[in-house]
């Protein structure tokens, strides 16, 4: 095998800092691929959780359950006519929903799976991630600008003052999460995001944990600042139906509207991921140091497999549940396809739990630790997308003023107060 | 020059090799002066802010070329995203219209090329005559440490008040006073 | 372009002068006001109303609404029906609560032929009444809600009606528009099991209220949205003519189950909630109370219906005496009211309904003064109208 590749295997930084392009290059499609996937994915469960949050039964037609409805979504987007007012300028009117995603995808190359799945171990990690998210403001004004259309612009406006607004409250956080970083004998923290890990994994304790309540409440104003930037609920006046304003991206139609929603889920993810890699401790397993023995090491890491077992389990027993009409057949065949191939995946994971189980550094082992830290990361942002989708079902929507008056009124007060009270606890304590 | 600065000099920078390093230069540089003509050619003021926005990102970049991720960062986060978002949405507010209907160029514009003649030959000058000089006054950055040597230069370290520490207090009461100011000049009623 | 359709440019700022509230200071445009339409295709304005908003960037200084999008000329088929023909028709105004509609038609109509519906006839139909009030209000809650952004309490109070639309359909056939009731008194007798379903129902709904309040009642955005919001006082109320939860949450204890009982409601124990403010959040609670306090109606009704005739000695062709008669019953909306004229003929003179909603929407003018306009839409949902009713 060519040296580019064979160089890296066995590297224990990322891509980025070994220099090597190759896989820097493969880490970059894998995100790439894992984050349409999880959008995609992120759909289905959308649709579905808010259904049944409301006693119905969401898409149910389109494959078994309506696993299917994403790719159905995504085709008809695809094949729907391509509407450009004519009075709208063309080549913003092109680029504006390029610059949201570039600003949202362009987060992932920081973002940390495991102390080497990174792209890149940028030492201003935390610094590039809220520069680059800034840049998503800019998307939706130029959306709403060049559609050349009253509400749009409107729309646009208040969605930008909103996320530029609660920007500060989410920086002003994330400060303080760094300042914790530099709790440790050198006195020296980090902005970069595995070493905001490594630090948590040092001291001993999630930073949500950590001077406790003074890294929940930092998380708590990250937490909700998050959902300020994304434009969600509770927070989505901007482009609420009931509204007379309608929103930015009215006058995009077809694939240029799903590359905003792309967009849209790709921040979700993306912000989601940081709050877990600064507060939740990132990629390691719950008790690191407390349960360190190696039947804890081996019990945890079972937990990949019998995730996906238990997700097989339901999907066997969706399909024996499944009407056993023949108008059912195909959606009974695909759902127990998926749930076979659910259940493959489980005892692959198993297999290479059992195979892995020793800490030393043979090819199982290194594949078992990096599929542990991948899938415990993966899990605790899945948490958040979950609850993404409960605010939505459950709470009404702030109007415009109050949400911009949380943002400024409260939200940066209470942040300006955790972080000086985090430093002082800091000097006090160390 | 400065003690701080040097000793961070000797520090060798750490980090990744750098790679291609003629070709992202030229290709920065070539998209922030490219860029930078879009904004005073363009008719659409809004075309303008964009091509602004890109030629930030590329002295951003540059700066990432010169050991200097910090400041890269700070520029992404100051300038494309807070100062652009304000020019934009100026512009939005404001009668764009009547400004794309107004004269392109100024009609004094050889005055200006004369003025940006001049500007040249003296960087051309200053760059042939003190060629000799930049190889040894060139500081070169710690990457590894940027970070932490600049909070350094401006909070101070160790119980010692840091380089710039009084004109950075300084610099923050400024920005307090203005920030005042606009908000006691638009608010309708205190 | 003309602001309204009168065609004057004042109508909007003298609207309510002569009530003396608060009017614009300049009744002419500034340059930073701005005249807007809402409606009438609009997903928030429950029907076909069209609102014409003047706003003062994005404060509301006056409404006028635009009304007649659903007229049908209900009042004018009347003179051409006769009064047995006519009782579907009521239905259709308020088609909501349906029920009620028929109630108060059928009473006016006994009343101008000096007929009274036997016992078992009007317990029936105060257990129906009551059911349509529970009904009506789910919707109310629902789409109100659903105004606000809360999207699931919706599906909640939709799956919940549905039992009491069960109720309706097992009863008369039909879900919507009931035509429960007949002149001199019911049609058809209860079902056998319509004391079980109904007690069943009893039941079933009395945690639901408590899961719609969890939701919503001390939810902080909730409390942000509607407390203070779409305030009348009392006295606006009383001058505009509003009656129904809107008057009670302002704090006059008015309601004509108790100020003048039809339908034998002075035999029932029950309370009229009433609010403080007057603003959203009060007409929202007194309207999950009086859900409440119709379960309470409904429990002491179910437990006791006489025996006896349903029917009333009515002759089969109705011609009432010539005169006239104004009656009015206490609609899930407010005071719906029927004035006939009759002039001795099978068909009446002259048949006017006075519609709950239409006079409800006049104080829509005044709640949304200096509002924003989210806020206009939550007071719309708040008011509580039906276009089938303001426009008939």
């Amino acid at each position: 095998m060519p040296n580019f590749v064979m160089s890296y295997l066995g590297s224990t930084v990322t891509p980025g800092q070994a220099g090597n392009q190759f896989w820097a290059l493969m880490y970059v499609l894998i995100i790439f691929a894992g984050v349409s996937v999880a959008v995609m994915a992120m759909n289905w469960l959308e649709r579905k959780a808010l259904a049944h949050f409301q006693i119905r039964l969401g898409p149910m037609r389109v494959g078994p359950h309506g696993l299917l409805q994403p790719f159905a979504d995504a085709l008809k987007l695809m094949l729907k006519e391509d509407i450009i007012p004519t009075e709208a300028d063309q080549f913003v009117f092109w680029v504006a929903p390029l610059i949201g995603l570039l600003a949202s995808f362009t987060v992932y190359t920081v973002i940390p799976f495991g102390p080497s799945q990174a792209v890149s171990d940028m030492n201003i990690g935390i610094l590039f991630m809220l520069g680059v998210s800034s840049l998503a403001v800019l998307g939706i004004v130029v959306a709403g600008w060049a559609s050349n259309s009253h509400y749009p612009l409107i729309g646009a406006l208040r969605s930008s003052a909103q996320m530029v607004s609660y920007e500060v409250a989410m920086g002003l956080a994330v400060v303080s999460a760094v300042l914790m970083t530099s709790m440790n004998a050198s006195g020296t923290g980090t902005l970069s995001m595995i070493g905001i890990v490594q630090a948590q994994q040092q001291q001993g304790i999630w930073f949500i944990f950590k001077f406790f309540p003074l890294g929940f409440i930092a998380f708590a104003i990250f937490a909700i600042a998050m959902v300020a930037e994304t434009n969600r609920a509770p927070f989505d006046m901007a482009e609420a139906e009931s509204e007379l304003t309608a929103g930015y991206h009215t006058e995009y139609s077809g694939l240029r509207w799903s590359l905003f929603m792309l967009a849209e889920y790709a921040a979700m993810i993306a912000v989601s991921s940081i709050a877990v890699t600064l507060w939740l401790g990132g990629w390691m397993r719950p008790f690191p140091n407390l349960l360190q023995a190696p039947a804890w090491e081996f019990i945890f890491s079972l937990f990949p497999g019998l995730t996906f077992a238990g997700l097989a389990a339901i999907a066997f027993i969706g399909t024996a549940r499944m009407p056993a009409q023949s108008f059912f057949r195909v959606q009974r065949i695909g759902l127990a396809v998926f749930a076979a191939l659910l259940g493959f995946i489980a005892l692959l994971l198993l297999v290479i739990a059992v195979a892995g189980r020793t800490a030393d550094t043979s090819v199982a082992a290194r594949f078992r630790e990096g599929i542990d830290y991948v899938y415990w990361f993966v899990l605790k942002v899945a948490v958040f997308m979950y609850l993404f989708i409960w605010y939505r079902a459950t709470w009404p929507r702030y109007r415009f003023d109050q949400l911009m008056r949380i943002g400024w009124k409260v939200m940066l007060p209470i942040a300006l107060g955790v972080l000086m009270l985090t430093a002082i606890v800091g000097v006090i304590v160390s | 020059m400065n003690p701080a600065l040097n000793s961070a000099a000797a520090t060798m920078n750490t980090g990744m090799a750098p790679v291609a390093t003629p070709w992202f230069f030229y290709a920065l540089a070539g998209a922030a002066v490219i860029s930078a003509l879009f904004v005073i050619t363009r008719r659409n003021a809004v075309h303008s802010a964009l091509a602004l926005i890109v030629t930030l990102l590329s002295v951003a970049g540059l700066y990432l070329m010169l050991y200097a991720p910090f400041v890269a960062g700070v520029q992404i986060i100051v300038y494309a995203g807070g100062i652009m978002v304000l020019f934009l949405f100026v512009i939005m507010l404001v009668n764009v219209e009547r400004s794309s209907k107004e004269r392109q160029f100024n009609r004094i514009w050889p005055v200006g090329l004369a003025a940006a003649c001049a500007l040249m030959a003296l960087f051309v000058s200053a760059l042939v005559k003190g060629r000799a000089l930049f190889p040894e006054r060139l500081v070169k950055l710690s990457e590894g440490t940027n970070t932490q040597d600049i909070a350094k230069a401006l909070y101070g370290d160790a119980g010692r008040m840091g380089q710039y520490t009084f004109a950075f207090e300084i610099a923050s009461l400024l920005l307090l006073v203005a920030i005042l100011g606009a908000v006691i000049m638009t608010k309708k009623k205190i | 372009m003309s602001i309204s359709e009168k065609g004057n440019p004042n109508a909007l700022a003298n609207a309510v002068s002569n009530l003396d509230l608060d009017t614009p200071e300049k009744p002419y445009l500034d340059s930073n006001e701005l005249i807007i339409n809402m409606g009438p295709q609009h997903p928030a304005t429950h029907g076909v109303l069209r609102v014409i908003l003047k706003l003062d960037g994005e404060k509301v200084l006056g409404t006028e609404c635009v009304i007649g999008y659903l007229h049908r000329g209900v009042e004018k088929i009347a003179e051409n029906r006769t009064y047995t023909m006519f009782n579907p028709y009521v239905d259709r105004m308020d088609y909501c609560a349906a029920v009620s509609n028929g109630l108060g038609y059928c009473e006016a109509v006994e009343k101008l032929m000096n007929v009274e519906a036997p016992a078992r006839a009007q317990y029936i139909r105060v257990i129906l009444t009551e059911l349509n009030r529970i009904a009506s209000h789910q919707l109310w809650l629902g789409t109100h809600a659903l105004d606000i952004g809360a999207m699931t309490p919706l599906f909640y109070t939709f799956r919940d009606r549905e039992e009491i639309l069960k109720i309706f359909e097992r009863y008369c056939g039909a879900r919507l528009t009931t035509h429960a009731f007949r002149i001199g008194g019911c049609q058809y007798e209860t079902y056998a099991g319509f004391e079980k379903d109904v007690t069943n129902f009893l039941s079933f709904f009395a945690p639901k209220i408590d899961e719609y309040e969890a939701l919503l009642t001390t939810n902080r955005i909730w409390l942000e949205r509607t407390k203070n919001v779409g305030v009348i006082s009392a006295a606006d109320a009383i001058a505009l003519g509003v009656t129904g939860p809107v008057l009670r949450a302002s704090g006059v204890k008015w309601d004509l189950r108790k100020a003048q009982p039809y339908a034998n409601y002075s035999k029932f124990d029950f309370e009229i909630p009433i609010g403080e403010n007057g603003d959203t959040y009060d007409r929202y609670l007194v309207r999950m109370e009086e859900m409440r306090q119709s379960m309470r109606i409904i429990e002491q009704a179910v437990g006791g219906i006489p025996e006896g005739p349903i029917m009333g000695k009515v002759p089969k062709v109705i011609k009432p005496p010539v005169g006239e008669i104004y009656h009015s019953i206490e609609a899930p909306k407010g005071e719906l009211g029927y004035f006939i004229v009759s002039d001795g003929s099978t068909q009446p003179y002259r048949l006017r309904v006075r519609p709950p909603s239409f006079v409800n929407l006049q104080a829509l003018d005044i709640m949304v003064r200096g509002l924003l306009i989210a806020d206009v839409v939550a007071v719309i949902g708040t008011i509580d109208i039906v276009l089938g009713e303001v426009d008939r």
